[in-house]
């Protein structure tokens, strides 16, 4: 169970890794132009830690879920499919996209859209009153966190707009934890399955 | 009826109705899609293929505007992103310096340092330019592009490049523009280099940027041959004026005339740019395409239950493709040109789009009743889903009606895109998918029918079997023995999933096929993204080897005059003939070193050698020769981007400067002379031109080597070879390890439990079936019948012939007869039901080898049922005086020791009737529809009805043992020992429409019916009777195709036809006794001998096909598949031969004393009989695919037959038992 367990984690944190990497990528593209060719270092040597803290955020949001879930005692039915999933995750790395992509005349309106995105992946993908109550949640959490960071000084945007970013963090925090969870619950849900079959068998 | 209700009907009855049109006209419908998404995607046709190589256009200088931004109607070639001024013009001055005459006091050096030194006062002379006429004073200040600051992170460059100011780039650039530093720099080519960037470059270098020429062209090198210095004065207006760049020009040209110059200078180059796609947004749309294919693999794969899955999933992902393109393509036609990055957007249209509607078509039309017809099924499929697939495509159009509210340009534009694709992709669902499925479910039902009903064992739901009533199959019996199962040819397996993908990756070598492709599409990219860079390196290459090829001619006589020369102006030799003037200059006194050098002139022995200037036409566009990534990098510094945007490039203004050597000597820096000469001057230039390309292509070997290492590794660690073994008992392996194929993974397990069929007390001598039904005789004469799919046992038929003790010998069926109604015995009907064991002390004479057997053998038998009786015999046989007599003989000693058998047993066999003939075995077998032929060894011939155990009847007609039987269609042949053939017909007194084919056995496709009503009345008669067919006795019968064919120990086989039995060949060519004959319904013979060989046969003509030799030993067993025949010899070793051509393919060399009998399950699964087990191979590569062991104790007995029967169960003999293997996974549906 505790292997499975870790499994689940050490995926789930990949994952958060690997995302948070490439959509940093998309972040520092909207920032310069025309990129210098060593921009891959920079992006690298930027914030070695942001990568990490966004695997285990992930990982952490990930097991969450499904135990939040088994917890309320109401398993989440809706689109359990891998195929769900990875469309989910497309959608997330396209509103990722549109933020780092489209211009947008001011901040209410980037907010605006990315808020009715967000929504709109939880409702597509999700629907559940928990998954929603928690991304919330963890959005705000995560929001404040950073700008604590930024005050504090340990971390600092590349942008010089600052209320730039703070319009579309909790947007994307929120997708990022619907899209964590659901990918925790397919995840949980096959493992469900295999202790099932192994009960079975025995 | 509330509204919706009614909505909801009328849309299903329209899907209904469309369901039925596009299932009974496929083809036209398909048709039109096609021709409607040609038409849909005609308009992309004019759109620009995507590319990021520049594009020019070029204008005439003299009557040159700035373009307005407005489109001004057509304007001829003029393309599209000739509008509005450009980002920057770019006037480059083309400088042409050399010292001349050259003379042999120079050094190397000297070829370039005071040219460059010139750069200084040109680029005073053009910042300083001023050109004042009425309109007013323009200096250069005033027109050049203000550049503020160079980009973060270039702080390298920031020595280098202007940071404010005009962009103006030069060599001079290197030292600030100050002359003061140029003077004091002992080695200018080490500046230079020294701000070269270390690894391979195929792009823009500071050196390209500031010389403004390939660095090859500069002539900037110790081992400059031609000894002119190329460069240029790169400055960047913003806004174009005529006037003073045309003083700036005549100015120039008036200061540095050159002669022979005539560069035309009435066209001005515009060159577009391209969107850049740099690596880092690459990483993210690699990541949304990776998402992408992910998402249509997870989505495609829960296709299922459809002929072609593979089919259908790209029928799917065609769907979704074309509906894109669609969209594109109407609105482009309507004059919506996207702007958005094609490449970026597609992978989230399709995601929006989805292929979810397709997967829920498929499921809902799977899911309908599969006896439907297919237009109803595909209609009744689409009804289904109708509600829910409108209401999910309303949701959509509303969410993206939304987001085309929310006024961002790009996102209106993403609706509206993804508007037009969702309906059309409704469109192709409607019409495209719709109608591939309805194809494709058709096919599948044609495939169906061509298989017999036990294919349904792969089916879920399976049919119930219709020939009689069954007992439903028994759960699976729990049995101690243990096989193993493998793939490929068996995918039907329940893996577990994770094993299942790890499988499929390794089944598809998808690992090595990404690689692949990822190598190949990275070549792609590097070729497509820079082709100048590559284009612009390898033309450097071919055009400096040509040039060398033309100074071979031209260029070398005075090259050999200056040999010598250079021969003398060796680091010695300058110093021996600069002996006084210059003691060796230290380091550190520079300026005794300036003077001395200064000091030194040119040798008057030396014929001065002057260094052309030639201006030629391809100094005209010096900058094409250039990277085309020269500009936008230059740009890219300064934060300005080129992408999409253009430059004008105006004519070059060449400036040539000749310089005497007394300049030259005079700029000379004290160390320079210092510098040793090239070591070996003619060819260093091609060795450093060529050891940059070693270098390349030792580097991109030994990348490739350590990549292909590291995957090595990685491979090694992710796929240990024992993966896939885990959990299993691994005890039961006999036969050395489970195969573990060239890849190094072994297949995942699965246990399969053989059924053992116990009954028999003695070894099976005779197996026969028909599908349905399994017989089986062992050596005590028992007959027993199985069902042929659970293995109950249905019927045991004694062998009574065994009772009978040697004294009565001659009871005859007449016997029989004249008993007919007659009186029962009484004390059968008493003990109604009763089974007797009797043990009976007579051995049959024939097998004397035998064992002792009596104590061994049933002797099940049990008296006529009162229902039997009470049926009033019709001319039939009743036997009913020999059970009497039988009893009466044999009564007193079994009747206390009668065990009761199991109560369907003793049902089954309650109608038993007692036969004659007791002293001869069963030597052969038959079983068609209900009816078991039995050949004896008195030559009897019996038919058996194989449900109640009767006999039906008998032919004596034969005194030979009958060694051969066949029967096909209602007759019945059998060869005897004696070398006769005798051709009986079965007939019975019902109508003939009773008696129902069941097809040959192997492929047939009737479904199995009941043959023989017990209340027929079936005779058996002799029609023809071959005598001495062949000289010897007849060792093998074959029947197929309306032919029997007979081999015999006289080396002959003969083909005759059934219906009339006449013989039609005698086939000779085989130097041994017939073993083997293989004829199957295609009417393909193979013969094989105790010589070895393996004939094959035309049975049309007659003629051999091929002849060949393949064993040491008799050939015991052939079975041809369609591509391959398969012989297994004496000499234990099995050979596969191509059909057509006779050419052995392989041979599997078993264990020594393993049955010979084979069996073919599928096109590629052969089944042979070993030493208590059977092999499972792979017909295509000859693997092992597995091996299951029958029994625990099995070690002595082989399997010496093997039947595979039609629901892909194989039966083989084991000792006393028989054994049922299922093997599941063959069911597989053809795709």
């Amino acid at each position: 169970m505790t292997t499975n367990l870790v499994i689940r984690g050490t995926m789930l944190f990949s994952v958060g890794v690997f995302l948070a990497l490439v959509l940093n990528l998309l972040q520092v593209q909207r920032n310069v132009t025309l990129f210098p060719p060593d921009v891959i270092s920079s992006i690298f040597s930027s914030a070695w830690w942001v990568p990490p803290c966004c695997g285990t955020a992930s990982a952490m949001i990930g097991l969450l879920y499904p135990c939040i879930d088994s917890r309320l005692g109401e398993p989440h039915k809706f689109k359990r499919e891998w195929s769900s999933v990875m469309r989910c995750v497309a959608v997330f790395v396209g509103i990722n996209h549109a933020s780092a992509k489209v211009d947008f005349a001011n901040n209410v309106q980037l907010s605006l859209t990315l808020a009715a995105l967000s929504i709109g992946l939880w409702w597509t993908f999700d629907r559940s009153r928990s998954g929603f109550g928690l991304g919330i949640g963890i959005a705000l959490l995560a929001t404040l966190a950073t700008q604590l960071l930024v005050y504090n000084g340990v971390f600092q945007y590349t942008s010089p707009d600052f209320l730039y970013i703070r319009s579309w963090l909790p947007c994307i925090f929120f997708a990022g934890v619907i899209t964590m969870g659901n990918i925790g619950r397919q995840l949980a849900l096959y493992e469900y399955k295999v202790v099932q079959e192994k009960t079975h068998q025995d | 009826m509330t509204l919706r209700e009614r909505l909801r009907e009328k849309i299903s009855a329209a899907f209904y109705h469309h369901g039925l049109l596009c299932a009974s006209y496929p083809v036209p419908i398909i048709l039109f899609t096609s021709a409607s998404i040609l038409t849909c995607c005609y308009p992309l046709l004019r759109l620009p293929l995507p590319g990021t190589g520049p594009v020019e256009f070029t204008t005439g200088v003299r009557d040159y505007t700035v373009p307005s931004h407005e489109p001004q109607g057509d304007l001829g070639e003029r393309p599209d992103w000739y509008r509005g001024p450009p980002v920057a013009y770019i006037q480059q001055v083309l400088v042409k310096a050399a010292v001349s005459p050259w003379d042999s006091s120079l050094v190397p050096v000297d070829v370039f340092r005071s040219p460059l030194g010139r750069v200084f006062s040109l680029l005073e002379e053009i910042r300083n330019h001023v050109h004042s006429d009425s309109t007013g004073v323009r200096s250069l200040e005033a027109l050049c592009l203000q550049v503020t600051d160079l980009l973060p992170g270039l702080r390298r460059m920031q020595s280098v490049l202007p940071e404010h100011g005009c962009l103006l780039v030069s060599p001079g650039n290197y030292w600030q523009n100050q002359r003061e530093l140029f003077d004091s720099d002992p080695d200018p080519l080490k500046t230079i280099q020294k701000h070269e960037p270390k690894g391979l470059h195929t792009s823009a270098t500071l050196r390209d940027l500031l010389f403004g020429v390939p660095g090859k062209h500069t002539g900037v090198s110790h081992y400059n041959r031609k000894r002119v210095v190329t460069y240029t004065i790169t400055v960047v207006l913003v806004s174009y004026d005529t006037r003073f760049l045309g003083s700036l020009r005549s100015r120039l040209k008036q200061l540095h005339p050159s002669a022979n110059c005539s560069l035309r200078d009435d066209h001005m180059v515009h060159v577009h740019f391209k969107e850049e796609i740099g690596i880092a947004e690459l990483i993210p749309l690699v990541t949304t395409y990776i998402i992408l294919f992910a998402y249509i693999y997870f989505s495609t794969r829960k296709i299922d239950m459809v002929k072609s899955k593979w089919g259908l999933a790209l029928a799917a992902v065609v769907t979704v493709l074309s509906s894109l393109l669609m969209s594109v393509g109407l609105c482009t036609l309507f004059g919506l040109t996207p702007t958005l990055n094609g490449g970026e957007i597609f992978p989230y249209l399709v995601v929006v789009i989805g292929l979810e509607n397709v997967l829920v078509l498929t499921k809902s039309v799977v899911s309908t009743p599969v006896d439907l017809e297919v237009k109803l099924r595909i209609a009744q499929g689409l009804s289904n889903e109708s509600w829910s697939i409108m209401k999910n495509m309303a949701t959509e159009l509303c969410i993206i009606l939304i987001g085309y509210f929310t006024l961002v340009p790009a996102i209106q534009e993403f609706c509206l895109f993804a508007v037009v694709g969702l309906v059309s992709d409704f469109f192709l669902q409607m019409f495209f998918f719709t109608t591939v499925l309805s194809i494709d479910i058709r096919r599948m039902e044609l495939a169906d029918l061509n298989r017999r009903l036990p294919a349904e064992a792969g089916l879920p739901p399976p049919k119930p079997g219709p020939l009689r009533p069954r007992e439903a199959p028994p759960p699976p019996r729990p049995s101690p023995h243990t096989i193993t199962l493998q793939t490929p040819a068996f995918r039907n397996l329940r893996l577990p999933k994770r094993l299942r993908v790890v499988y499929f990756l390794a089944r598809t070598r998808l690992a090595q096929r990404i690689i692949m492709v990822g190598t190949v599409i990275w070549i792609g990219i590097l070729v497509y993204t820079d082709p100048a860079g590559l284009r612009t390196y390898l033309a450097a290459q071919v055009s400096e080897q040509s040039p060398l090829g033309d100074s071979g001619g031209g260029g070398l006589p005075p090259h050999l005059g200056v040999a010598p020369v250079f021969h003398a102006g060796d680091p010695t030799s300058t110093l021996s003939v600069l002996p006084a003037p210059e003691p060796t200059p230290l380091p550190e006194n520079q300026s005794q070193g300036h003077h001395g050098s200064a000091g030194a002139g040119p040798r008057p022995q030396v014929p001065p050698a002057v260094p052309q200037i030639t201006w030629g036409a391809e100094d005209e566009e010096g900058w094409r020769r250039l990277s085309f990534r020269h500009w936008p990098s230059l740009f890219s510094y300064y934060n300005i981007t080129l992408a999409k945007r253009y430059i004008s490039i105006l004519p070059v203004i060449p400036v040539t400067l000749h310089l005497s050597p007394q300049e030259a000597i005079e700029t000379r820096h004290p160390q320079d002379t210092r510098h040793p000469p090239p070591p070996i001057p003619k060819v260093s230039a091609d060795l450093q031109t060529d050891l940059t390309l070693y270098k390349v292509a030792a580097l991109g070997l030994a990348a490739g080597v350590l990549l292909v290492l590291l995957l090595f590794c990685l491979y090694r660690v992710l796929c240990p070879r024992n993966y896939g073994q885990n959990g299993v008992a691994h005890g039961r392996r006999r036969r050395g390890d489970l195969p573990c194929d060239d890849y190094g993974y072994s297949p995942p397990v699965s246990e399969i439990s053989p059924l053992l069929l116990r009954g028999h007390s003695m070894d099976i001598e005779c197996l026969a079936s028909d599908g349905m039904l399994l017989a089986s005789c062992c050596l005590a004469g028992q007959i027993r019948v199985w069902d042929a799919q659970t293995g109950d046992c249905l019927t045991v038929i004694p062998n009574h012939g065994l009772r009978r003790s040697s004294s009565s010998g001659c009871w005859e069926q007449r016997d029989g007869w004249d008993s007919v109604g007659g009186a029962t015995e009484p004390e059968c009907l008493g003990s109604d039901y009763l089974l007797r064991r009797r043990s009976v002390p007579a051995r049959p004479t024939l097998f004397t080898d035998q064992p002792d057997l009596t104590p061994l053998i049933d002797t099940n038998f049990t008296c006529q049922p009162p229902s039997h009786l009470a049926t009033p015999p019709r001319g039939g046989f009743d036997f009913g005086g020999l059970v009497e007599r039988a009893y009466l003989e044999h009564e007193s000693p079994s009747l206390g020791d009668a065990p009761t058998l199991p109560a369907q047993d003793r049902a089954s066999t309650a109608g038993t009737q007692a036969t004659a003939d007791w002293d001869s075995s069963v030597w052969a077998m038959e079983l068609r529809g209900n009816l078991i032929a039995a050949g004896r060894s008195s030559g009897k011939l019996e038919l058996w009805d194989a449900v109640e155990g009767s006999l039906r009847c008998s032919n004596e007609d034969g005194v030979s043992g009958i060694t051969a039987l066949a029967f096909l269609n209602n007759r019945i042949v059998a060869a005897r020992l004696n070398g006769s053939l005798d051709f009986f017909t079965v007939e019975i007194n019902k109508p003939l429409g009773l008696l129902q084919y069941r097809g040959a056995p192997g492929r047939g496709s009737m479904p199995p019916s009941p043959c023989y009503s017990s209340e027929d009345v079936i005779s058996c008669q002799l029609t023809r009777s071959v005598q001495c067919a062949h000289q010897k006795p007849i060792t093998v019968l074959r029947a197929a195709a309306g032919r029997v064919v007979t081999g015999s120990q006289d080396h002959t086989v003969r083909v005759y036809r059934l219906e009339d039995s006449c013989c039609l060949f005698t086939l000779q060519g085989h130097s041994g006794g017939i073993t083997a004959i293989y004829i199957d319904q295609t009417m393909v013979l193979a013969s094989g001998g105790q010589d070895g060989a393996i004939c094959l046969w035309d049975v049309l003509t007659g003629s051999r096909v091929s002849h060949v030799y393949g064993h040491r030993g008799d050939v015991t067993s052939l079975v041809c598949t369609t591509s391959c025949v398969i012989s297994s010899g004496l000499d234990d070793l099995i050979c596969i031969w191509d059909r057509s051509t006779g050419i052995k393919l392989y041979s599997i060399q078993q264990e020594v004393g393993c049955g010979a009998s084979l069996g073919v399950i599928s096109e590629s699964l052969l089944v042979t009989g070993g030493q208590g087990c059977v092999s499972f191979w792979d017909l295509n590569f000859g693997d092992l695919l597995q091996t299951v062991y029958l029994g625990q104790s099995s070690d002595g007995q082989g399997v010496r037959q093997l039947l595979v029967l039609d629901n892909a169960a194989i039966v083989c003999d084991f000792g006393s038992e028989l054994s049922l293997v299922y093997v599941p996974s063959v069911l597989e549906k053809l795709d």
